[in-house]
């Protein structure tokens, strides 16, 4: 199998054991009372690295956000920046910027006068406050609205003064905090874009806070998935959703089948699993598991077929069932197929044709496949 | 719109004529020409041009702007940092009984705070005059001022606090540069509180004044005790006035902010949409 970190580009700092962290949280908790919200974490970034923190809202990863920005102090562990531990320093004096979820613009200042606010808090001279902000302006396309109090902007907008205003002191990291959350979807999506050409372009390190999957897939080059004040897993977004690393990442990712079931047999590379509906699975695992273990099986609905004939290799990974829901998303056709014994498996097919001779039809009797390495073994 | 039925015109005018009656015959009569209060005999204006020439009254009107200037003023200080401490600092010790201690001065019975506040004076020998009344409307203002202004700052974003810590200004900078800014039309409306209620304070400025220190309420209350004059209708609607001015000039401040900011929100989505 091919190495899924080759599927995107060759950027890869964490893969090298010479490489130092720019960030590296160690070991930090943080407790609110009785509540953890941070449970004894330890994470590494990297120096011109795009890392999404994504979880639920109560993961955890706003308050590891806000730690590193300072407004809130680790209960214990420690947190360094390039090289300095940042306990007892300020947010005022850290060498970071936030951009905020509500962009917390100041709404008695114009445009211009908030860009230039952290600028001016540095001592700069004004006619190079005054050309650093024409450049920021510039970079967000609002020189138009330079004048402009924030309440006459649109949230789109809005969003832009934030983003200038987080950028404009060149900080060594820029912290994100569900910076695309009011906008909506087009804009979102055209949004994430260019943040990500932003961050090639001024070379900087960038962590996004986000509850939403897609936008962490899109734009980072790994994702810490978090939950309960822990890091589940971190990796690039291809592992993730390829290679999860338990049935919680499998499932808060994307669409996934589960198959639970007992493992019948370990070979060299690849396990049998024997499962609850009755469906063999002979499935690819780098992992070697003894027999008689409990194990999942998680497939994607992309990866698994639709047919009116049994497949060849039937009755391994295949199985018959009858079609009980089709949604059609225009780009692709989403099935629900019901199974003999009632579990129900998602399918979804590309349309790449404008139309189909015969589509597939309600109630129809088919074949759900997939391959030996069309899914993951997961150990519970 | 619904209706107005008669049982609703019939309690506004009730209810409004209870309010406003007595003002509206006190305004009337101080353009009376007549030295009579209650015989109308002409429209005139003599009595406002006779308060100009009774020195002891315009003593007391100058006195009385002086303590409300520095009273409103100082209690408007105060009032804001009590109010910052109450919606900032929510885990601090004894928050409770402290916001609940801030507020007792607007219940309690004025005669109470006047008489605890002559104990005081008397106890620690501050010679009584114009410094205890200051001082006495300080505190009784203060209170009030606090309400209003912890009113805004709940409503406050305090994310955009963070962000100009987060741009590199300091604790105190960011005050001076982001917050004070954003919550001064309720500082604004609370001080003009303070100093109207400064300014019609009767009780408490009985009960802490001294020789040489009487307001414009202790000077006409104590005139009205020989008879009420027509020169006493004028001041007391220049007063009228001068309350009702500040009172409207305060509201009108925030509501404008509010409907521009308003407006101003609906063209940008427009614009948008």
């Amino acid at each position: 199998m091919k190495s899924l970190g080759s599927i995107r580009r060759s950027f890869a700092p964490w893969a090298d054991p010479a490489s130092k962290p720019f960030i590296s949280f160690k070991n930090v908790t943080k407790k609110f009372g009785d509540f953890t919200a941070v449970d004894d974490l330890s994470l590494n970034i990297y120096t011109r690295e795009f890392f999404a923190l994504l979880g639920a809202s109560g993961c955890g990863k706003s308050t590891l956000l806000r730690m590193l920005a300072g407004f809130e102090q680790p209960t214990s562990g420690e947190i360094i920046l390039d090289g300095q531990n940042l306990a007892g320093i300020p947010p005022y004096r850290r060498p970071v910027n936030m951009m905020f979820q509500s962009y917390a613009l100041f709404p008695h200042m114009t445009v211009e006068s908030n860009i230039a606010f952290g600028l001016k808090q540095d001592g700069m001279a004004k006619p190079d406050i005054a050309e650093r902000v024409a450049q920021m302006l510039k970079l967000v396309k609002l020189e138009k609205f330079a004048k402009r109090k924030p309440h006459q902007l649109s949230g789109g907008q809005r969003q832009r003064v934030a983003l200038a205003r987080s950028l404009a002191k060149r900080p060594k990291v820029l912290l994100l905090d569900e910076p695309l959350g009011a906008l909506d979807k087009k804009l979102r999506e055209e949004t994430q874009f260019e943040l990500m050409d932003l961050q090639q372009e001024l070379g900087l390190t960038f962590v996004i806070v986000t509850h939403d999957q897609e936008e962490a897939m899109t734009m980072a080059d790994r994702i810490a998935v978090m939950s309960h004040g822990n890091v589940i897993q971190v990796a690039t977004p291809a592992e993730i959703y390829e290679a999860p690393n338990s049935r919680f990442v499998a499932d808060f990712i994307g669409d996934v089948n589960i198959f639970d079931g007992t493992v019948a047999a370990a070979e060299e590379g690849r396990v049998r699993v024997e499962t609850a509906g009755g469906v063999p699975i002979r499935m690819a695992s780098p992992e070697k598991l003894s027999t008689g273990a409990k194990a999942a099986v998680a497939v994607r609905p992309e990866k698994i077929r639709v047919t009116r004939q049994a497949p060849a290799h039937a009755p391994l990974n295949a199985a018959e069932g009858e079609i009980w829901d089709i949604g059609y998303l225009g780009d692709m056709t989403v099935f629900h197929i019901r199974l003999k014994d009632g579990k129900v498996i998602k399918a979804s097919s590309l349309n790449a044709m404008r139309a189909v001779e015969d589509p597939l039809g309600y109630d129809q009797q088919v074949w759900v496949s997939f391959s030996e390495d069309a899914g993951v073994v997961l150990k519970d | 719109m619904t209706k107005w039925s008669r049982f609703n015109i019939v309690s506004v005018v009730l209810g409004f004529g209870f309010l406003y009656l007595p003002i509206v015959l006190l305004v009337i009569f101080s353009f009376n020409e007549s030295k009579l209060v209650t015989v109308w005999a002409g429209f005139s204006t003599r009595w406002y041009a006779q308060l100009w020439h009774n020195q002891a009254l315009l003593d007391a009107a100058w006195v009385t702007i002086r303590v409300g200037l520095l009273s409103a003023t100082c209690a408007t200080v105060l009032g804001t940092l009590a109010a910052l401490a109450l919606v900032r600092y929510t885990r601090f010790r004894g928050r409770v009984l402290f916001s609940g201690m801030v507020y007792a001065p607007l219940v309690m019975p004025e005669v109470i705070t006047g008489l605890s506040l002559l104990l005081l004076f008397v106890a620690i020998g501050f010679d009584r005059g114009f410094w205890t009344i200051t001082l006495a409307h300080i505190t009784f203002t203060m209170c009030f001022v606090a309400v209003v202004v912890q009113s805004r700052l709940l409503s406050f974003d305090q994310s955009i606090e963070e962000a100009a810590l987060d741009l590199g200004a300091t604790p105190v900078r960011t005050f001076f540069a982001i917050t004070l800014p954003v919550i001064s039309p309720a500082v604004f409306s609370g001080w003009v509180l303070a100093f109207t209620l400064s300014l019609d304070d009767l009780v408490i400025s009985s009960f802490t004044t001294g020789p040489g220190a009487t307001t414009l309420p202790m000077k006409i209350y104590s005139q009205v005790r020989l008879g009420v004059t027509p020169e006493i209708n004028a001041i007391c609607t220049i007063l009228i006035g001068v309350v009702a001015l500040g009172v409207l000039v305060a509201s009108i401040v925030t509501k404008r902010r509010e409907v521009q900011r308003e407006r101003d929100e609906r063209a940008a989505f427009a614009m948008v949409g």
